[in-house]
């Protein structure tokens, strides 16, 4: 316990096998490490899982009270530019992939050429989201006092109030129809806490770009990309349920 | 059988050793920009002890203007923001970090073998976002204020009050982030950071139940965030989730914000039951009774924590059917609860116990917590929650379990690791005063709050009927009396750094391997990796290896 065991110790330590630069002095191996900051990785994914399972819990409890209203206000969603985004996320989410498989086979052009790639989609992404946004905002639909329900009380003022055959849905009654606020109070919160954390995973990108370009990932410790790489992924599943529940159930 | 435990070194040749975490590096950055568990750890001690005195000071004008039956110290409006704030520090930058930030953040991974935690970087920004959710909270108090009181309860903070709502409800999102990296770092610690040996079921039994407290911040703290956000948004940019006008449901914030915040309770007194555990064991020479069944049970809590939420809502309108299920599962947290108070006092039972001043704080849990949680179960009977929920029966309930139970095991565990962190004792004699001053005036404080609210006095108004200013008066008085017993820890334990008798490296003889290195311990905790070779809490093991240092030194 005095100070010369412990650099005995310490000094003993460092002759039994080489320790990589990258291993933190308070693990005992590379393993350890790589173990230890997976887990942590998950657990916090777990606490986001818990954030967006709030967030679901609200939309399944106003979709059941309101089911006529947000069965018409989900004909106000562009299925084809909500489609385009499915495929673009989960396009990002390969080139994701095929970014950590260049860190860890140390491929560095391969790899800042993917965090790139990854980047642009969800630049592209984004746009299109943001276009979608513009949409509500000029026909009034984001929530607030000059929110309109006439596409819903009239549907035959609005062409996007239609059924599969192209023949007008039938309008709401002015109550149900003042529901379809929550509907987009919902679309705005959900795809919103959606988009920034796109837009904190897009900062972190920026930042691994720079790293990479410094040759940093790709020298046998790839672990931070790995992380990286579950954290986009999980954005990515959280659009997969988003899409599905804000664009296509009940649309038909 | 001697009257103390306590082994000191011979003061004459005692001596700190001079490598250790204190001395490793100097200078304010070296504090700052630290990695190191037990400088987050003292980072937090002094951060927790002064929001704590902001918080206690609040509760001082609360109590003050309570002496009287006129709002004449405060104004209506004024107290309203006051008794917001306190509650607001006093949970979410007190309680909640209190134990499992500095006593688990120092002690923890020294307890399990460990060099630090698993994610040092992690743990230092854990600090810098409590400091910045508490620093925007006192800039939202000192710029006008919230009065919603610290639930936030919508429609009130979106629709009727036009206070700091939103400052206050960001302060308290960003200090979330604190409680989850905590609470990740310990679960990633325990898992994966064990030293050789100790396995699930030889780790002390405040190692399990920072678990168990770890698993409700990870799970309840995001929900508690969603919560918050969504009021924000609702006053920020008119998203009304919970807006009646639109369609909302008020209602369905408190199913959201109770679903962390009744764990919630659970993050603050598990930590604090872990003490408790390792205070008694060690002031009775004896195992905990019942190991497994202690280590499950702070488990079972945690389990159990998160199917009662709805108890604090039963007479806002839920269903009736809800109401009973919830007030059932209430009842089912009383077990686990009373399967520690039981092993407590079966640990007692037969041991040689000893007063320490953590000892002291400890009897104080061990009768306080119990008083707070049987009135619990008065609270989550549906029939009798009618007549007292919203009066100062409630106010007494959660007052016994987080101050004579909570504040008590934090001190208890302050006065307990005090020689390890500081390599010092504090003076016996008076901190066993100190404990005996904080018994006192908190009874006197907090008892005839419960009589108050039996006779029917509502809870957070300024002003009250005069038939109510006797009991009041004792409580005012009993605050008074708490306040001093709260600042004479502060006062001794600070004068200790420097004045305290060396305390060696185990001076109550106990078992945990944070004892079994030097203190203050070294930065990277043992100068070489422990092996545990023996179960928690074997005093026998410890009298051997006092036999083996004695023989081979002869």
């Amino acid at each position: 316990m005095s100070d010369s065991t412990a650099i005995a110790h310490g000094a003993a330590a460092g002759t039994h096998h080489e320790h990589p630069p990258y291993l933190r002095h308070h693990f005992e191996s590379v393993d350890q490490q790589t173990d230890a900051s997976n887990f942590a990785m998950w657990l916090f994914l777990l606490t986001e899982v818990m954030f967006f399972g709030g967030l679901f819990t609200v939309y399944m409890i106003y979709r059941n009270w309101y089911y006529p209203a947000f069965s018409a206000a989900s004909h106000q969603l562009d299925v084809m530019l909500g489609g385009i985004n499915t495929v673009i996320l989960i396009t990002s989410s390969f080139t994701m992939a095929l970014a950590v498989w260049c860190a860890e086979t140390r491929k560095k052009s391969g790899l800042v050429a993917m965090l790139v790639v990854t980047f642009l989609l969800g630049v592209v992404f984004l746009g299109i989201k943001g276009h979608e946004y513009k949409e509500k905002w000029d026909k009034h639909h984001f929530p607030g006092a000059s929110y309109s329900v006439q596409a819903f009380v009239n549907p035959a003022s609005d062409p996007l109030q239609v059924n599969a055959q192209g023949k007008p849905l039938a309008p709401l009654a002015p109550d149900m129809a003042a529901r379809t606020e929550m509907y987009f109070c919902l679309y705005f919160a959900m795809t919103g806490m959606h988009a920034l954390h796109m837009l904190i995973g897009m900062g972190i990108l920026i930042f691994m770009i720079f790293r990479a370009r410094a040759g940093a990932y790709t020298e046998g410790h790839s672990a931070y990309v790995n992380y990286f790489g579950l954290y986009w992924h999980f954005v990515d599943i959280v659009w997969l349920f988003l899409f599905p529940l804000l664009y296509l159930i009940n649309r038909h | 059988m001697s009257a103390t435990i306590i082994s000191l070194p011979d003061q004459s040749t005692a001596r700190i050793p001079k490598r250790n975490y204190l001395t490793q590096e100097n200078g304010i950055l070296s504090w700052l920009l630290t990695q190191d568990h037990k400088r987050i750890g003292l980072l937090y001690l002094m951060s927790i002890t002064m929001f704590f005195f902001i918080g206690g000071a609040l509760a001082g004008l609360i109590r003050l203007e309570l002496l009287t039956p006129q709002s004449d110290l405060l104004a209506a409006d004024t107290y309203n923001k006051v008794f917001t704030m306190h509650g607001i520090i006093m949970i979410f930058f007190f309680l909640v970090p209190s134990v499992p930030a500095v006593l688990g953040n120092f002690f923890l991974p020294m307890m399990i073998g460990a060099k630090d935690l698993a994610l040092p970087k992690m743990n230092l920004a854990s600090w810098y976002f409590y400091m910045a959710g508490g620093i925007l909270a006192l800039w939202a108090m000192i710029t006008g204020g919230v009065d919603t009181g610290w639930t936030f309860t919508t429609p009130l903070s979106t629709h009727y009050v036009n206070t700091n709502v939103v400052t206050t409800g960001l302060a308290i999102f960003i200090a979330g982030f604190s409680s989850i990296f905590t609470g990740l770092n310990f679960i990633v610690t325990i898992h994966k950071m064990r030293a050789p040996g100790m396995t699930w079921f030889r780790l002390p039994l405040f190692v399990w139940s920072n678990y168990a407290a770890a698993v409700l911040m990870v799970l309840g703290t995001p929900v508690l965030a969603t919560a918050l956000i969504l009021v924000v948004l609702e006053r920020v940019v008119g998203i009304g989730i919970f807006d009646p006008t639109k369609g909302g449901d008020p209602l369905l914030f408190q199913h959201l914000f109770w679903f962390y915040s009744h764990p919630a309770v659970y993050i603050m007194i598990l930590p604090g039951m872990g003490v408790i555990s390792e205070v008694v064991s060690t002031f009775s020479r004896k195992r905990v009774f019942g190991y497994t069944a202690v280590a499950f049970s702070s488990v079972a809590i945690a389990v159990f924590g998160f199917f009662v939420w709805a108890h604090h809502m039963f007479i806002m309108g839920i269903s009736s059917y809800a109401a009973l299920v919830f007030s059932l599962l209430t009842m089912l947290v009383a077990v686990p609860s009373a399967i520690k108070i039981f092993n407590w006092a079966f640990t007692l039972y037969k041991g040689s116990i000893t007063f320490e001043t953590p000892m002291l704080y400890a009897f104080g849990f061990m009768g306080l917590f119990t008083i707070g949680g049987m009135t619990g179960v008065f609270l989550g009977t549906t029939g009798t929650d009618i007549h007292l929920t919203e009066t100062y029966f409630v106010v007494a309930h959660f007052h016994f379990v987080m101050v004579g139970g909570m504040l008590m095991a934090f001190l208890a565990g302050i006065h307990f690791w005090w020689p390890k962190m500081t390599g010092r004792m504090y003076p016996e004699k008076i901190s066993q005063l100190a404990a005996l001053i904080t018994y006192i005036g908190f009874n006197l404080t907090f008892f005839p709050q419960f009589i108050l609210g039996t006779l029917g006095m509502p809870r957070r108004y300024a002003a009250y009927p005069a038939e109510f200013q006797v009991l009041n008066v004792f409580s005012t008085a009993g605050a008074t009396v708490l306040g001093v017993g709260y600042l004479l820890p502060m006062l001794y334990l600070t004068w200790s750094i420097k004045y305290g008798k060396i305390a060696g490296d185990n001076p109550w003889q106990a078992t945990g391997l944070e004892w079994q290195t030097q203190s203050p311990p070294l930065t990277e905790n043992f100068a070489e990796m422990p092996v545990m070779d023996h179960e928690a809490y074997d005093y026998e093991w410890l009298e051997r290896q006092k036999e083996k240092e004695v023989a081979s030194v002869g």
